[in-house]
This record gives structure tokens, C-alpha cells and sequence, in this order.
């Protein structure tokens, strides 16, 4: 395609409508107008122009608005979809077999279908991820494609315009003028806080140019935020774990590294209903407890520079710490949550060495569920010696007790007892209110007295260095909105023709009230003509046609 | 307008657009790479060098992996809880046998348990090759293990050689350490 030749002189770029330099229409669908369409100033949007190679094939294709409404209407159905069945996050299943496994189980051949296409885990499909990708690349050459030939005809613009542009102008004005007509109207404009340029016979008042920015600017803010979104998946960016700590335990914090963290113990405190809580009475009644306080202390170590993982011989004391709801402990750019808890898992258990016919016991023995010793030596020269210990036993294979996991949810012990009496001893395995003796007949037997337990934490550690991304984002995002809502980019061109009449024309991107508010003012200061709004004028003639049809 | 300066310049544009292109289609694909591969339990990768640790075992005597440099390590982490574990327990001291000479050296690292289940465990099989506690489950975390069984093979240049995660045969176990003996 070749460059537009307007009959002023000026090269326009193929596609244009409007001529950049005065104004006047270029193709006969304009020509045929009565309102010009000023949306881009009459540019070309650049891909319009060229269609050549495949580059320009998929540059276009980004550059059309359709395109990038039809990918955000892609997405909002995907994320509406994803809501219909569980994320697999809040799926009771750990491995990938186990989790394809159950949404067939669950939910049929659709949940199979679900899986398979990735709904299970929306947010990281690679396809989710692409058409976010998509919208972004869609974003970023839509603007470039506007922006640029928008930016350079704004720039270039010329006080002069052709009498056809200003008469295709929504408002305009034309009549007699005196002499001093554009003096007045220029010093009442520059009054109202317009940018005057002068030449010749005519001026060209501006203001708020800037707005016109607003949407460039909101779409650089968004996809700063997308940045910050993509940072996320880098490693070290972002940190979303659990963990889980028993009272007395110590343990690494998971993609911490070189910080340990000691559990000193977990509180739940409820309201009592009495004294200055009394006001919660009511409520207490009503549903039995209420909390009122969630809270782990904890005590956080650092190894020290270049000690390994494993070497905690010098770790050093970082602080103490109480987390509790809604108070997470800061260290570090990372901040560990109180989320979770877990009360009366079993710590000790403690038992008493009885004769089982007599009853008479030999002495008590408590033994520590999570560090167990081997021999426990009673008074009188008796000895409980611990054989095996199954923390979670869950039943023998081969003859052999296992246990289900580490955690003394149900513990099992094989014990060999000697006494005075006894003193070749007697095997026995006790697990909670069942006791065997895998060799014949005993005379002894462990008793149970009590047990003592402890609480575990949930803790939620978490990191974000993208917060700071994504909060730029979002502030340009804002500055962007505010620009193009709350700011109008208004303009008048006046001219005096040879015969001292005014031709006056007067062009916003929105707020049309506020424009004509200025140009009443301007009208009476400099005795203007009076204007006309061609766009209600016409509006008001369909609608006379329309009731003369009826 | 001459032709060499428009073909000159729709070159241009071409370049242009396709530099642009390219940089948002890679900003892209390695978004989505590394959200596929973030799942899985390879945060560390094959290549890499292996974390160093130390680590003592139930003699009282201390292992820091580095310490093993020009030996092949055979680093299991491993549960009394977990039956593939349990099993492959004997296999792994058979072959040790054959590979200790050899300069293979196997690390077996158990999951913050007590020392009397590990000692009892390690009786009970009659396991030959050092047995280490992570008791803050530190190393477990600094080379990201997720399932038990999962075993790092370190080659005798310190770096990971293989990731194996599940249970393992004994003529499995016999490959692995050959993969990794020094030449």
C-alpha cells in the first residue's frame, strides 16, 4: 500500500482516515460522515496497514481488540470451570496416581476428563498459564499498535485545520467575529488553564492531553502484575509451605535455609464467660467454647555461615517468638503463620509391673513415646527391657509388628519383663487395651496407668518477594484508571476567516458537559457565536423522524 | 519514497516485531517450564552437585558427605513406617557388600525416628553399612525428598548422578552402584 497524499501536502501512513497534519477526511466512507471519528486522532492502527509475512500475521492477530476480549472470556470460563470440582490441593490424596485416581473414583468419566485436561490444578496447566501468556502478548502490541501513531498525530498536530475537519467536529460555532475576537477567547482559554499555540489566523486551544495516556498506562501497570505473577514460579521468589511441629520438637524450616525452629508449645485458650468476659456469656452458652487465643511458641535458630544442613551443634539462638492468629513471626522476608493444631497426640505412656494373679505391683515405668529407651530397671531389681516399639502399629506381616507412620497414634511395644520371680523373663506385646504373649503364659503383665501428651502446630511459612512487583503493578494500574477517568482531553480550534467570520470547533474524549461548561464561558468573554452540538442535533432529528413515522 | 528505503524499513519492522515476539513467547514457555517442574520433587536435578550434610550415626561417629569425594554414595533416606523401605534394606547390604571394596559407600538416612527404633531396626536386619538420624529432618529438606524411599546417587565427583524415588530390586540396587563406582 502507498502513502495518502491529503491535498495540503502532507504523506499520510496507508490506513489513515484522517489527515495528520489538517484534518481533512482522506477516504470517501469519511468524506460521507457527519461526525468525524476522532477515537485515534483518524491514525491508522499500524497492523491494519500491513499484512505481509507470518510476523505481521501474528502481530496482527495480538493487535485486535476482538482477539483479546475473546481470550479473557477464554479464561473467566476456564476459572469458572475450575470451580466445579476441587483443586487438587483440597483433594484427600498426596501421590499423582493417587489424585488421578480419585476424581475418576469421585466424580466419573467427568472427573477423568477434568484431570486429563488439567482443571485439577487450573492455575498451573500449562494451557491456563499460555492463555494468560496470550492475554499479555495481546495487551502489550494492542497498546504498541495505538499508542505509537496516536502518540506521534498528537504531537504533530497543527493549529490549522481544514474547514472540513472543524465542520465534522461535534461542536461547532460559526459567525460573525470582530477584530479582537481570538485575543479575547485566547486570554480567556490560557485563564481556564488551556495550552494556547497560535498561528496565523486561528488558534488551537488543549488541555488534559495526558488522559489519553490512561489506558497505556493501566495496561503497562497490568502487565507488571502479570511479571510479578510469573516471578512467582521462579524458585527463591515465593514460598508457600507447611509445617508441622510437636511440642519439643526441632525442625527445619522447609525452604528456609539454615533456619531451625524449636516448638516450646502450643496453647489454645478459651473464653470463660466470667468477670470482664462476661459479655461473651451468651455465646459460650449458645455453641459450648469459644477460642480465643491460637498461639505456638517457638524459638527460631539459625546455623551459623557455611555449617552444613545436619550440623546443629552451633546453631545460634535468633529469638523467641509467640505466634499467634493473625500475628506471624517476621524473619528474614519470611513470615511463619499459626494455622493449624493438633491437641492430645500421645507423648508418654506410663505403665505399672503388676503379678497378675495377686496384683501387686513392682514399680511404675513411664516410657517416652518419641525417644524411647531400651531398659527401664524398677526398685526391686526388676527390669522391663523394650524389644520393639511400633509408634502407629498396624498390624503384623510375617510375624513382624509394623508401624502405619512415625507418630505415636498407636503405639505397640514388645517387652520383655524380668523379676525376682521371673528371672528368665517373660515376652508380651501390649498395644493400646490389648495385650499377647506370643510365648505362653505370663505371670506378669504391664499395666496401664495414664499417658501425657502433647500439641502440634500447623504452621504456614511463607515468602513473597513478588509483593512489591505486584503492588507497583497495581498502583500504575490506578494511576492509569485515574488518568483516563477522571482527566478529559479537551480541545478547540477557532479560525477567522478573510471576511473576520469565526469558524469554531471544539473536540473531548469524554465528559462533553465540562467542555462546553469552558466554552460558554469563552463565548461570553469573547463574544463567540453561538455553538451547536451536532451529535444531539442529530439525535434529536431521528427522533423526530422516528415520531413522524409513527 | 524510494523502494531500497521502504523494503529497508519493512525489514525493520519485521525484526522488530519478531524480537519482540520471541521475547514474549520465552517469558512465556519458561513461565509454564517452570510451573511443570515445579511439582515434582526435582528441585534438585541430575547434574547438579549434591548438598553437602553431616550427620551422625549410631555409633556416634560423624559422615559429611564431602568426606566421601572419589567414592560413589548410595544415599537412602528412609522410615521404619515405610514398607518399600523395609524391604529393599537387606538387598542394599548384600550389595554393599560386593561394592564397599569397590569404593561405593552407603549412606542410609533415617527420618528424625528415635535411636532406639533405628538401633532395633538395624539389629534386626543385620545392617552393615553406616545408618544416620536427620533429626531436624534438614537434609530431608535441603534435598527436598517428598516419598520415601528416595535415593541419591553421588558419583565420585560429588555430583547427583540419579534420583530414584520408590522401592528398589536388588538387581536395580547391583546397577545403581555400578553406575556410580569410580573408574
Amino acid at each position: 500500500m502507498d502513502k495518502l497524499i491529503c491535498k495540503c501536502g502532507h504523506e499520510n501512513p496507508p490506513g489513515t482516515v484522517l489527515c495528520e497534519s489538517c484534518g481533512r477526511p482522506l477516504n470517501e466512507q469519511e468524506q460521507n460522515k457527519q461526525l468525524a471519528d476522532m477515537r485515534y486522532e483518524g491514525t491508522a492502527r499500524r497492523s491494519q496497514t500491513y499484512n505481509k509475512s507470518i510476523i505481521d500475521k501474528i502481530w496482527n492477530f495480538f493487535s485486535s481488540v476482538k482477539v483479546g476480549v475473546g481470550i479473557i472470556i477464554v479464561l473467566l470460563i476456564a476459572a469458572a470451570l475450575g470451580t466445579i470440582l476441587p483443586q487438587k490441593q483440597y483433594v484427600p490424596a498426596t501421590t499423582e496416581a493417587d489424585i488421578e485416581a480419585y476424581y475418576t473414583d469421585i466424580y466419573g468419566s467427568v472427573g477423568t476428563v477434568y484431570h486429563a485436561l488439567g482443571f485439577h490444578d487450573l492455575y498451573n496447566s500449562f494451557w491456563f498459564i499460555g492463555l494468560v501468556g496470550m492475554l499479555a502478548i495481546s495487551l502489550i502490541i494492542a497498546s504498541l499498535d495505538r499508542f505509537v501513531p496516536l502518540y506521534r498525530s498528537l504531537k504533530n498536530q497543527r493549529v490549522l485545520r481544514h474547514s472540513s475537519f472543524m465542520r465534522k467536529q461535534r461542536i461547532l460555532a460559526e459567525g460573525p467575529g470582530d477584530t479582537d475576537t481570538l485575543k479575547k477567547a485566547e486570554e480567556k482559554l490560557a485563564d481556564l488553564k488551556y495550552k494556547v499555540s497560535t498561528d496565523k489566523n486561528g488558534l488551537l486551544a488543549e488541555k488534559g492531553r495526558f488522559s489519553r495516556w490512561g489506558p497505556y498506562v493501566n495496561h503497562i501497570g497490568l502487565i507488571i502484575f502479570l511479571f510479578g505473577v510469573m516471578l512467582r514460579m521462579m524458585p527463591g521468589f515465593y514460598v508457600d509451605e507447611t509445617l508441622w511441629i510437636r511440642e519439643g520438637e526441632t525442625r527445619a524450616i522447609p525452604d528456609a535455609p539454615g533456619y531451625v525452629l524449636e516448638s516450646k508449645g502450643f496453647t489454645l485458650e478459651t473464653y470463660t464467660g466470667e468477670g470482664e468476659e462476661e459479655k461473651f456469656g451468651e455465646a459460650i452458652d449458645r455453641v459450648g467454647t469459644v477460642a480465643k487465643n491460637y498461639q505456638t511458641d517457638v524459638v527460631l535458630y539459625k546455623i551459623p555461615e557455611g555449617a552444613l544442613p545436619g550440623d546443629t551443634a552451633d546453631m545460634e539462638m535468633v529469638e523467641e517468638h509467640a505466634i499467634r492468629v493473625n500475628q506471624p513471626f517476621k524473619f528474614d522476608g519470611y513470615a511463619l503463620y499459626q494455622m493449624d493444631f493438633q491437641q492430645d497426640e500421645l507423648k508418654t505412656m506410663s505403665f505399672a509391673l503388676q503379678n497378675k494373679e495377686t496384683g501387686e505391683s513392682r514399680g511404675d515405668l513411664t516410657i517416652d513415646l518419641v525417644n524411647p529407651e531400651t531398659n527401664y530397671e524398677l526398685e526391686d531389681g526388676s527390669v522391663v527391657e523394650l524389644l520393639g516399639y511400633y509408634p502407629d502399629f498396624s498390624g503384623f506381616e510375617n510375624g513382624e509388628p509394623q508401624t502405619a507412620t512415625p507418630l505415636p497414634k498407636n503405639p505397640g511395644f514388645l517387652v520383655k519383663m524380668t523379676t525376682p520371680d521371673t528371672p528368665d523373663g517373660e515376652t508380651s506385646f501390649i498395644t493400646i487395651q490389648n495385650t499377647v504373649e506370643p510365648l505362653g503364659d505370663n505371670d506378669y503383665k504391664l499395666a496401664f496407668q495414664g499417658v501425657e501428651t502433647r500439641d502440634a502446630s500447623g504452621l504456614t511459612v511463607r515468602k513473597d518477594r513478588t509483593l512489591p512487583i505486584l503492588g507497583l503493578g497495581g498502583l500504575i494500574f490506578m494511576i492509569g484508571v485515574a488518568q483516563g477517568m477522571y482527566f478529559n482531553h479537551r480541545r478547540f480550534w477557532i479560525q477567522q476567516q478573510a471576511d473576520g467570520s469565526i469558524l469554531l470547533a471544539g473536540h473531548t474524549n469524554k465528559n462533553w458537559f465540562g467542555l462546553k461548561k469552558d466554552l460558554d464561558q469563552v463565548t461570553e468573554h469573547a463574544s463567540l457565536p453561538a455553538y451547536r452540538d451536532q451529535q444531539e442535533d442529530m439525535e434529536a432529528q431521528e427522533k423526530r423522524e422516528g415520531e413522524q413515522l409513527t | 519514497m524510494s523502494t531500497e528505503k521502504k523494503r529497508n524499513k519493512k525489514k525493520n519492522r519485521t525484526i522488530m516485531r519478531s524480537v519482540i515476539l520471541l521475547l514474549l513467547v520465552a517469558a512465556i514457555g519458561y513461565t509454564i517450564y517452570n510451573s511443570v517442574t515445579a511439582d515434582e520433587v526435582e528441585v534438585l536435578k541430575v547434574g547438579d552437585p549434591a548438598p553437602d550434610f553431616t550427620l551422625t550415626d549410631l555409633d556416634g561417629e560423624t559422615h559429611k558427605l564431602s568426606d566421601y569425594k572419589g567414592q560413589g554414595v548410595f544415599l537412602n533416606f528412609w522410615g521404619t513406617w515405610c514398607e518399600p523401605c523395609i524391604k529393599e534394606m537387606p538387598a542394599m547390604a548384600n550389595q554393599y557388600e560386593v561394592y564397599e571394596d569397590q569404593g561405593v559407600q552407603v549412606l542410609a538416612v533415617n527420618i528424625a525416628q528415635s535411636n532406639f527404633e533405628v538401633e532395633t531396626f538395624a539389629r534386626q536386619y543385620g545392617l552393615n553399612f553406616p545408618i544416620v538420624i536427620d533429626r531436624d529432618k534438614s537434609v530431608m529438606t535441603a534435598y527436598n525428598i517428598r516419598p520415601l524411599p528416595t535415593t541419591m546417587l553421588v558419583n565420585p565427583q560429588g555430583e547427583i548422578q540419579r534420583i530414584v524415588t520408590g522401592e528398589m530390586t536388588e538387581q536395580d540396587i547391583a546397577g545403581f552402584m555400578e553406575e556410580i563406582k569410580p573408574e
